[in-house]
This record gives structure tokens, C-alpha cells and sequence, in this order.
């Protein structure tokens, strides 16, 4: 077992991950955790959907950010993946989605204020990077031979709508209904930094313990994106895309000088402004990365490689629950809606939920990133399991487990857990703004203590973290030959 | 057009060679059959060409390049894409023009399909399929044709058919072959391939079905060896 590379890789992160419990505190802090739990459990059985008086706002604002956040990311996406090929727009797509929609949003908090133009960008920016580049890989695997077949001189473009774009319009439109999901969990949780979203309600009935308002908001989530395939209609798409930009509420008017001075002062670097000028930048930079950049990539690190390990172990004790070849019908569709569950809960919304109940450690983080992405490769490798087909004298059980179904899925599990890897340290890095020291924890202070320039480095050293674990992934894929298409994503 | 040559081409699949060293001389006005065993080169040669002569040439490949997702006429008008600006080509995917439905529907009538205009080709048989790339390639209106086993999957009157279509529009193609008697009535000159060179390059006029038997010798060969003791009479049933 040790000769093979997939085993001696896995144990590496774990010893990796076991390594940094010794330096993660997990510990709970609160003085009675389960009775704020059971209080919890109780608002979700006895949701009152009355008490939240905007709860039909809360779904529309959410819904409408999401859809224009997402159409604009759609159009910006499909033109960068047919520029795909040089490297500009490569390393453009990397950058703009290594950094979270959070991250963005505060950004454009800061220039925009409270414009719904500072959320709708917050979404399309981000998500017009990954469709750039999914979209790229997906139009690159389409059958080739069509487009060669085209006269000579046909233009790039006509090539790409009648051949490349037909070829793989079902994939594009899978894909593409999958984010639009995704961009749901975004737009919620755009609500904790104060966007009219579901998350904004869910903040302000926690932190006044209302917890049948939570339960309300969270089923009313859960339902949203459980129906998706039911009113995510083709024929009803354009009424959507015409009503979505009319319905994101007005917010504030933008105050231009505001933009302006985004540029010309906030985000100049202090020593700058103060007219200490370039000989005064390296004992700023050095200051900025010394007490806040190291600690925050330290923790950032601990945290991501603990949370990526849980997530894998949850993955692979979960599958079974939807995989035909260990539960029959009945398990199987409470396995399906409990997977469904882990997986439409957005991370930070559930480590908020848990950091409420358990106090600030990262205990909340790694079980809430657990769940979220370990219900996602769960659900993958789960289908991937059903397509197996299995002798009819094949051992059942735990040997079953161990000897016909953990091997054959074992390549596709680590491939989606790798891909999933990045996400997970852009997850683990804006959980900080809940108070776990992780990078968006000194990115949220320096922001509040109106240190722009600051915040804008570290957001930016986030960033890079996040392009170098992704081309680490991919050098892990590579080399042990796993098939690398995250457009298999659902 | 000029008459364009293959000089001491030769191709190599993972360190083999395949083809070559050959060459051929293709003029203008002469549609030339290729034909040989399974495996002899023939496609790899339409490749070569098409990889010289692209800028003149229609391409009518084995696997057909056909984009299943779309209408018949679509997957026809493709032909024209490089003749037409890139908004009339948009325009045409959206919204086809009358005066280009009219002229793939004249199109497809003579090769007897016209019924299957907006149909979608993933819905066509096999044959239907040949006969949608056969005529993409005439709607090019290119100088020449390259095509590789143009009318494989079909039958008959609807083979001829199609052979006349493809001929009657290219006064200068190069046409891979496996049916030699529809290769020697369609064609001006045929070029046979074997172990990789020229073996036979004849007119038509003066060739005859069995006069190419020698290029088909060893196939479907068993590995026991028995290609000589295949006689005349099994070849030509073959054939």
C-alpha cells in the first residue's frame, strides 16, 4: 500500500494536519455551548416565518444580486476564455478570483458605499475569473475535429459559436446553473458586511437570539436552492435577467469624490501620504508583514490544512450515505437531503452560526468547512460510486467499503479534495472577519482602523497564498495522474 | 490553380512511418481517387495534403466534423464561414437568411435530404450524417476537395448520388476510396497506396477492378499467415 503514490501523498497531509492541531486552538469557549445549541436546534423545528417582517425583501435582494452578479460574471467569463490562451488573461482570471467576494465587497464598500453596484460587483468580478477559466477548459475538451473541418480564414469567433459553443453547451449550461447556485451562497452572506441580503437579517435576529427568525431565514435558503432546478426555467431566464437589476434595492448614492479618494489616498501607502516617501516604505512594509501578514498566513495555513483533512475524512465517511451499493432507497434520499444540507450551507455563514454557540477558536472554522465541502465531494464521489458496477458475489459492508468501492473512487476523491483546497484557504481567510485570526481577521482590522493601504496588501498577499496553493494542487494532480477537470464540479 | 505537388513526403506515427518517402502531383481540373488496404496511409496523406494546401480546400474528414447540437443547415452554412463577415455569420446562427436557406435547401435536395433541413443532425442516421458533410464541403465552393471516404455509410443509388454531388461541384478533389468500382466510374485517375508508397498511379479509363487487387493483398491477414492462400475469387467478393 505504501509503494502507491495517491497513499504516501494522503499521508502526508495528515501528518501535515496533525502537526498543526498542535499549534490550532480548538478549544470552546462559551460556558454552557450545548444549551445555545439546543436553543438553535429548537428555532429550526419552530420557524416563524411572521417574525421576520422583510423576509420577502431578504429572498428578492439575495436572489437579484445573485443573478446580476452572475449574468455580468457570465458575459465577462465567455469572452475571457476565448482569450484564454494568452497568459495576460490567465494570470488577470487567477488574480480576480483568488480574492473572495468578501474581500471584494469590502473593497468596493469602500469606494462605492452602500450602491448595490458595490455587491453586484463583488460577485461578477470574482465569478467572471472561474468562468474564464472553466469555460476555457470546457470549449478545450469539445471535439476538435469540427472546427478543423471550418473553411481557412474562418474568424475566431464565428469558429468558437458554431462549433466549440454547441459542442459543449450542455456542460457550459450545467456549469454555468451550478455557479449560479454558488453565486446564491455569495450573495447571502454578503449580508454580514452589510449588503441587504439574507445574511444581513440572519446577523441581526442572531445576535438578538431570535432563533425561530434564524431557522425561518435558514429553511427559507435551504428551500431556495433545494428548487433551483424547479424555477431556474430557460423560458423564464430572461425575466429574470430583465427584473434582477430593477429589484436590488436603491441603497445609497454614490458620492464620486469618494472613488477618488479611494485612489488618491486610501490606498496610497501610509509612509507616502505622510511624506516620508519611498525611504520610509520599508519599515512600513516591514511592519505590516512582520505583525500582521506572517501571524495571519501562519494561522491561515494551520487552519486551511486541519479543515482540509477534516473535509476529506468526512467526505469518505459520508459517500455511503447516497451510494446505491450501501443504502437502499429509503436511507439513500434522507442521505441525499442531508448532503444537500451540508453542502447549501455557506462556510461562513455556518462558522458564524457555530462561533455564536461555541465561542471564537477555530473549532467553529474547521467543523464549518468541514461540512460545507465535505458535503460537496461526499455528493460527487457518492455519484461517481453509483456508476460502478459491482459483481453479484461482491462482499458487502465494511469490506465492500475497504476493497471494491474506497479504491476505485479513491483517485476522483483526491482530485475534487485538491481542487477543493484552494477554496478552502479563500474560505479559511475570510473567516477571520468572525474573529478567528486567519488573514481576513487583520484585513477586517485594518479596515476598520481606516488603514486602507494596509488592508489592500494583505488582501493582496492573500491572494498570492491562493495562487500558490492552487498551482501546488495542480502539480499534485499532475503528478499523480488524476484527471484534472474541475468542470466535472456537479 | 496551379498543379500542386507532394515532394518525398513521408509521415511517422509514435516512431513508425506510416507513409513516404512519396510524391504526387495533383492538377487542376482532375479528380483523383485514393485507394489501398485499411491502415495503408490514405487518411494520413489527406492530411498532409490539407496541412499544405489548406487555404484552397475543402475538408470532408472520416469522423465528419459535424457539430451534433445543431441544425442541418447550420452544419451546412458552416461551409461559408470563412466567405462571410463575422456579424452575417452571427446573423445566420440566430436568424437564417432566406437567400441561404434557398440555397442549402437546393443543396440538399440534390443530395435527398431536403426534408431534413432544420432537423438536428445528433437526430440523423448515419447516412443522413454523410450526406450533411458532403455537402458543407460543396457549400465552401473551395477550390478542391479533400475528402476521406465520402460516402462509407451509404448505399446504393443514395453512394451515387452523393459521389455525383461531390464531383459535379469539384472539377479538382482527391477522394480516399474503399469501393473501388465507384472510385474507377467517378474518378479521372486513381492513386494507389500500399506499405506506404505509390504502387499504382493510372487513369481510370484504363484500369479495372481487378487491376488493383494486388494493393489488397495480406488484409484481413490472420496472424497464422494465410495471406497467399487467399484466391482471386474471395478477393473480388471482398472488393
Amino acid at each position: 500500500m505504501l509503494q502507491s503514490a495517491a497513499v504516501r501523498t494522503t499521508l502526508g497531509f495528515v501528518v501535515v494536519a496533525l502537526i498543526c492541531l498542535a499549534f490550532a486552538d480548538l478549544g470552546i469557549s462559551t460556558s454552557d455551548p450545548w444549551i445555545d445549541l439546543g436553543r438553535f436546534v429548537a428555532g429550526f423545528v419552530t420557524p416563524d416565518f411572521m417574525a421576520v417582517d422583510e423576509l420577502g425583501v431578504a429572498v428578492i435582494r439575495t436572489l437579484a444580486f445573485a443573478i446580476t452578479g452572475v449574468a455580468l460574471a457570465v458575459v465577462a467569463g465567455f469572452f475571457l476564455a476565448l482569450l484564454f490562451r494568452f497568459r495576460v488573461v490567465r494570470v488577470f482570471c487567477a488574480f480576480v478570483r483568488a480574492i473572495h467576494e468578501l474581500f471584494w465587497a469590502l473593497i468596493f464598500l469602500q469606494f462605492f458605499g452602500f450602491h448595490p453596484l458595490s455587491g453586484v460587483l463583488a460577485i461578477a468580478i470574482p465569478f467572471a475569473g472561474v468562468f474564464g477559466k472553466v469555460y476555457a477548459e470546457i470549449l478545450d475538451e469539445s471535439d476538435a475535429l469540427p472546427e478543423r473541418s471550418l473553411p481557412h480564414g474562418t474568424g475566431t469567433l464565428a469558429a468558437y459559436l458554431f462549433t466549440r459553443i454547441p459542442l459543449s453547451w450542455p456542460h457550459l449550461v450545467r456549469y454555468t446553473s451550478y455557479r449560479l447556485e454558488c453565486g446564491l451562497r455569495s450573495s447571502a452572506i454578503l449580508g454580514f458586511v452589510g449588503l441587504p441580503t439574507l445574511g444581513f437579517y440572519l446577523e441581526s435576529s442572531f445576535s438578538e437570539g431570535y432563533y425561530s427568525e434564524v431557522g425561518a431565514l435558514l429553511i427559507v435558503f435551504y428551500v431556495l436552492i433545494a428548487t433551483l432546478r424547479l424555477w431556474l426555467r430557460p423560458r423564464l431566464l430572461p425575466l429574470y435577467l430583465l427584473a434582477a437589476p430593477f429589484l436590488l434595492g436603491s441603497g445609497l448614492p454614490i458620492v464620486w469624490s469618494n472613488v477618488g479618494r479611494f485612489f488618491t489616498e486610501d490606498i496610497v501607502p501610509a509612509p507616502l501620504q505622510d511624506g516620508a516617501g519611498w525611504a520610509g516604505m520599508g519599515p512600513w512594509l516591514h511592519e505590516v508583514l512582520i505583525n500582521q501578514a506572517l501571524p495571519g498566513i501562519w494561522h491561515t495555513v494551520v487552519l486551511t490544512q486541519i479543515a482540509l483533512v477534516a473535509t476529506g475524512l468526512l467526505a469518505l465517511l459520508a459517500f455511503p450515505l447516497i451510494s446505491r451499493h450501501f443504502t437502499g432507497m429509503l436511507g439513500g434520499t434522507l442521505g441525499h437531503v442531508l448532503l444537500v444540507v451540508f453542502r447549501s450551507t455557506p462556510e461562513y455563514m455556518l462558522a458564524f452560526i457555530l462561533l455564536q454557540m461555541w465561542g471564537p477558536s477555530m473549532l467553529p472554522a474547521v467543523v464549518a468547512l468541514a461540512i460545507h465541502n465535505g458535503g460537496i465531494i461526499s455528493h460527487l464521489i457518492g455519484h461517481r460510486s453509483n456508476e460502478i458496477e459491482l459483481r453479484r458475489d461482491a462482499s458487502r459492508g465494511l469490506s465492500r467499503y475497504a476493497f471494491e468501492i474506497l479504491p476505485r473512487v479513491y483517485g476522483p476523491f483526491l482530485a475534487f479534495l485538491f481542487y477543493r483546497w484552494e477554496i478552502i484557504m479563500r474560505e479559511t481567510a475570510i473567516l477571520g472577519m468572525l474573529g478567528i485570526t486567519t488573514l481576513g481577521f487583520y484585513v477586517d482590522s485594518a479596515i476598520s482602523e481606516i488603514r486602507f493601504d494596509r488592508a489592500m496588501v494583505l488582501i493582496l498577499i492573500t491572494a498570492l497564498l491562493n495562487i500558490g496553493v492552487d498551482a501546488l494542487a495542480r502539480y499534485l494532480r499532475r503528478r499523480l495522474d488524476l484527471r484534472s477537470t474541475p468542470s466535472l464540479e456537479p | 490553380m496551379q498543379p500542386l505537388h507532394l515532394d518525398n513526403v513521408s509521415a511517422s506515427y509514435g516512431g513508425a512511418r506510416v507513409i513516404g518517402p512519396l510524391s504526387v502531383t495533383i492538377r487542376p481540373g482532375e479528380r483523383v481517387a485514393l485507394v489501398g488496404r485499411s491502415g495503408a496511409g490514405k487518411s494520413t496523406l489527406l492530411g498532409l495534403m490539407y496541412d499544405r494546401w489548406r487555404a484552397q480546400c475543402a475538408l470532408l474528414p472520416q469522423q465528419l466534423g459535424l457539430v451534433e447540437t445543431l441544425s442541418v443547415f447550420h452544419n451546412v452554412y458552416m461551409g461559408r464561414l470563412a466567405a462571410e463577415s463575422t456579424w452575417y455569420n452571427l446573423r445566420n446562427l440566430a436568424w437564417p437568411a432566406r437567400r441561404e436557406v434557398r440555397a442549402v435547401t437546393a443543396l440538399l435536395e440534390e443530395l435527398a435530404m431536403a426534408d431534413k433541413l432544420r432537423a438536428r443532425v445528433g437526430e440523423l442516421s448515419g447516412g443522413q450524417r454523410q450526406r450533411v458533410a458532403a455537402a458543407r464541403a460543396i457549400y465552401q465552393g473551395a477550390q478542391m476537395l479533400l475528402a476521406d471516404e465520402p460516402v462509407s455509410a451509404l448505399d446504393g443509388p443514395l453512394a451515387e448520388v452523393t459521389m455525383r454531388a461531390l464531383t459535379s461541384n469539384y472539377a479538382t478533389a482527391v477522394l480516399a476510396m474503399h469501393d473501388v468500382e465507384l472510385a474507377l466510374r467517378f474518378t479521372d485517375r486513381v492513386v494507389g497506396i500500399g506499405d506506404g508508397v505509390v504502387m499504382v498511379d493510372e487513369a481510370s479509363s484504363r484500369l479495372r477492378a481487378a487491376d488493383l487487387l494486388p494493393l489488397y493483398r495480406g488484409e484481413g491477414e490472420t496472424a497464422a499467415g494465410a495471406a497467399d492462400t487467399l484466391d482471386d475469387s474471395a478477393l473480388s467478393a471482398r472488393l
